[in-house]
């Protein structure tokens, strides 16, 4: 029988000693608002982006030859966890550091590498995700977006949905389908690399329903694509997308949305809480300690070198019905109303957060699908 | 885990595998003392997986005893055998000799307390216990007790006391104990009156963490072997989703609790304890719920096995403190921090 173990996981001193760094390095750069952090991997900022490159903070693990700095996945992890807990601005150069560079070192070719990675290190050159479509999502092999083959490369038709910073960051890695009639519905798929620059590339903002404009529309018009942009091998995007959503899954990221509501709780509860605060409040910790010590393991595994796919679907999972309960529960404690202009932190924080929490059991694998594949990974077939 | 622990772990699993059957389970429920069992469990020392090898005991640290107690609440087994290495690790602490045979602890409830006072060379013990685990079938008790006021730890034999005899509703033994000026073996003072109360919190939470896999092994076996509609109920999504969060909950409570134990190992493990026993707690009520909602009408029977580790989880949950005790103390530790301090203080190792 299968079971998930989630073996305790210590950090080396190295890792400790690289905290202090980063928490000193936070207390110098980041000053945003209490409201402001609590947008964390939203926020994009890329003054922001490159001073964390200069630190040596961006593909801390990647090879030297591609200006890498050959770091643990420890190291990184505090890096990010530090980042996160704070609430600073990851997200220009987020989404780079944590699955399309990795996907470049594993299935890119070495002019890719050489190309692309160190920009990225740098932090200046931003990705983002060309997944999803509008017929697409949970079904992802369903996607349609087509590149067919013609002199010199490939010409793109078709449209990507929820595409995160499209509008901001140089590069797509983008999924899209070579071959219309494959022999298995998993076949078929190419990950190409897009330069949003490309002529026939047209990106329109999708406000949230916080109004918020990070998501985007991306239609394809005879884009065209250079051969030398495929990564990977032709047909074989779907393994390789399964490899590259293991990496977006695994990440502290997927436990920390809501820690600063957390800590604006606790603010509004004083120094001397009544029980129900305290039960409430107790309750929170206990859960976001348990989840940091699952989320550490899993940086443990990826450390030994193994590949914990599925322990990083269930602190998913786990870490989005946290995050998720927290701003009603944050309600229920406090006759606050959540404000948009006034209002303290707590009012602020709560109404931002309350009004996003919905994309997070939908956001890199939605509750149902990854409960699927953990159902899968207890031998129910 | 490290060799010597992964083989400790197959061989308590092979022992339990052995001694706990079905009959052994029901006989004690019944009342009777599984001799066998507690035979075999001394042989190999686990009860005294804690006592330093100077005492007579195995020299293991809290690491090992999480592996033997994971193990004791995975396979349900009805002996008092986390008890006793907790007790044999208290009085080993205190610098006092640990008996052989089944030892267990007073007082289990938070408001209680007994009161030791020395005349001459000895020491006599008064006050009343309840919810004493095996309190009426173990050869001797480890207590905490206060002596002028200052906590001490004390050895006590069977038959000092009066008993009123209780069970929880797993069947095991929780008896009340009546001490009225009763013979203590010996007596030394300990650091802190707390640690009873706390250590049995962390070890109830492994022996949680050991249930909840059973009760998941149990429901995706059941979900995959029973045919509904044509085909295993386990290909229904909905039967799924429900073991996919029991599977989480389960992975959840098994970190919480083996991170509490090595921090014991290393130092203070007050604030891993408190989100152990609130994780394990919390987690008992939805898995203990998912497993017989999987298991329909069959797994409300008596003579299926579920039984035997959700009426334990039932239990456990609320012995050393719920979800609530614990969580309120983790709140009020958090909120007096204040909030710039909690994240230091959650990554604090």
């Amino acid at each position: 029988m299968q079971h998930f173990h989630f073996e305790p996981c210590q950090l080396p001193p190295e890792a400790e000693e690289l905290r202090v760094e980063v928490r000193d390095f936070l207390t110098e750069n980041l000053h945003d608002p209490e409201v402001k952090r609590a947008r964390s991997w939203s926020g994009f900022e890329p003054e922001f982006s490159r001073k964390v490159g200069e630190r040596g903070w961006i593909g801390m693990t990647w090879p030297k030859q591609y200006g890498g700095h050959e770091r643990t996945f420890f190291e990184r992890y505090v890096v990010l966890e530090e980042m996160l807990a704070a609430g600073a601005p990851v997200s220009a150069h987020w989404v780079a550091d944590r699955q399309s560079g990795p996907l470049l070192l594993r299935f890119g070719t070495e002019e890719q590498r050489q190309r692309f990675l160190p920009q990225i290190v740098r932090g200046e050159c931003y990705f983002c995700i060309g997944m999803s479509e509008p017929d697409s999502g949970s079904d992802l092999a369903s996607v349609r977006t087509r590149a067919e083959k013609v002199d010199g490369g490939w010409k793109v038709n078709g449209t990507k949905l929820w595409t995160s910073g499209a509008h901001r960051t140089h590069y797509m890695i983008a999924l899209f389908r070579t071959d219309p009639n494959p022999e298995d519905r998993h076949g078929g798929l190419t990950q190409f690399l897009v330069d949003m620059k490309s002529p026939g590339i047209t990106v329109r903002p999708v406000p949230d329903l916080a109004g918020q404009e990070h998501f985007n529309e991306v239609i394809f018009e005879d884009a065209f694509v250079p051969d030398d942009m495929l990564v990977g091998t032709e047909g074989g995007g779907w393994g390789q997308v399964t490899a590259e959503l293991a990496f977006e899954r695994s990440g502290p990221e997927r436990y920390l949305s809501c820690i600063r509501l957390l800590l604006e709780l606790i603010r509004e509860a004083s120094q001397d809480p009544t029980e129900r605060q305290a039960v409430a409040i107790g309750k929170l910790v206990a859960q976001l300690a348990n989840l940091r010590q699952m989320s550490l393991s899993v940086a443990g595994m990826l450390q030994d070198g193994k590949s914990p796919a599925l322990e990083a679907s269930v602190v998913k999972d786990l870490g989005a019905v946290f995050e998720q309960s927290l701003p009603g529960i944050a309600q229920d404690l406090s006759e606050l109303e959540p404000t948009l202009e006034n209002g303290n932190d707590f009012q602020q924080v709560l109404a931002f957060l309350t009004q996003v929490s919905p994309s997070f059991s939908l956001r890199g694998g939605t509750r149902e699908i990854l409960r699927g594949i953990i159902a899968r990974g207890l031998g129910l077939r | 885990m490290n060799e010597l622990r992964a083989i400790l772990s197959d061989s308590i699993a092979r022992l339990l595998t052995d001694e706990v059957t079905v009959d052994v389970r029901r006989s004690a429920e019944d009342g009777d003392w599984p001799t066998a069992l507690w035979t075999k469990l001394e042989e190999n020392g686990h009860p005294r997986v804690l006592v330093p090898e100077d005492q007579g005991g195995v020299g293991g640290g809290w690491l090992d005893a999480h592996t033997v107690i994971q193990a004791a609440g995975r396979f349900a087994a009805p002996v008092p055998i986390s008890e006793t290495i907790l007790a044999g690790r208290i009085l080993a602490d205190a610098a006092l000799d640990v008996p052989d045979g089944p030892i267990t602890i007073a007082p289990v409830r938070p408001d209680e307390v007994l009161k030791i006072s020395r005349t001459g060379n000895s020491w006599s013990l008064s006050g009343t216990v309840s919810r004493v685990p095996w309190g009426a079938a173990a050869d001797h008790l480890a207590v905490q007790a206060e002596a002028d006021g200052q906590p001490h730890v004390a050895l006590v034999a069977q038959g000092q006391a009066s008993i009123q005899a209780d069970r929880n509703i797993a069947r095991e033994p929780r008896d009340t104990l009546t001490f009225e000026g009763a013979a203590v073996i010996a007596a030394a003072p300990a650091s802190d009156r707390d640690s009873l109360w706390r250590y049995g919190a962390m070890i109830r939470s492994a022996q949680i963490a050991g249930a909840l896999e059973t009760v998941l092994d149990q429901s995706v076996q059941y979900a995959n072997d029973r045919v509904q509609f044509g085909r295993p109920i386990g290909k229904f999504q909905a039967v799924q989703q429900q073991l996919a969060i029991l599977a989480g909950q389960t992975a959840a409570v098994g970190a919480a609790a083996e991170t509490a134990f090595g921090k014991a190992e290393a130092g203070d493990p007050e604030f891993e304890i408190m989100v152990a026993k609130t994780r394990a707690s919390e987690a008992a009520e939805a898995a203990a719920s998912i497993a017989h909602q999987t298991h329909g009408a069959i797994g409300f029977t008596y003579e299926h096995t579920l039984h035997y580790a959700t009426r334990r989880l039932w239990s456990w949950r609320a012995e050393f403190g719920t979800a609530s005790h614990w969580a309120g103390r983790l709140g009020r530790l958090a909120a007096g921090r204040g909030a710039d301090a909690l994240w230091p203080m959650v990554v604090a190792r």
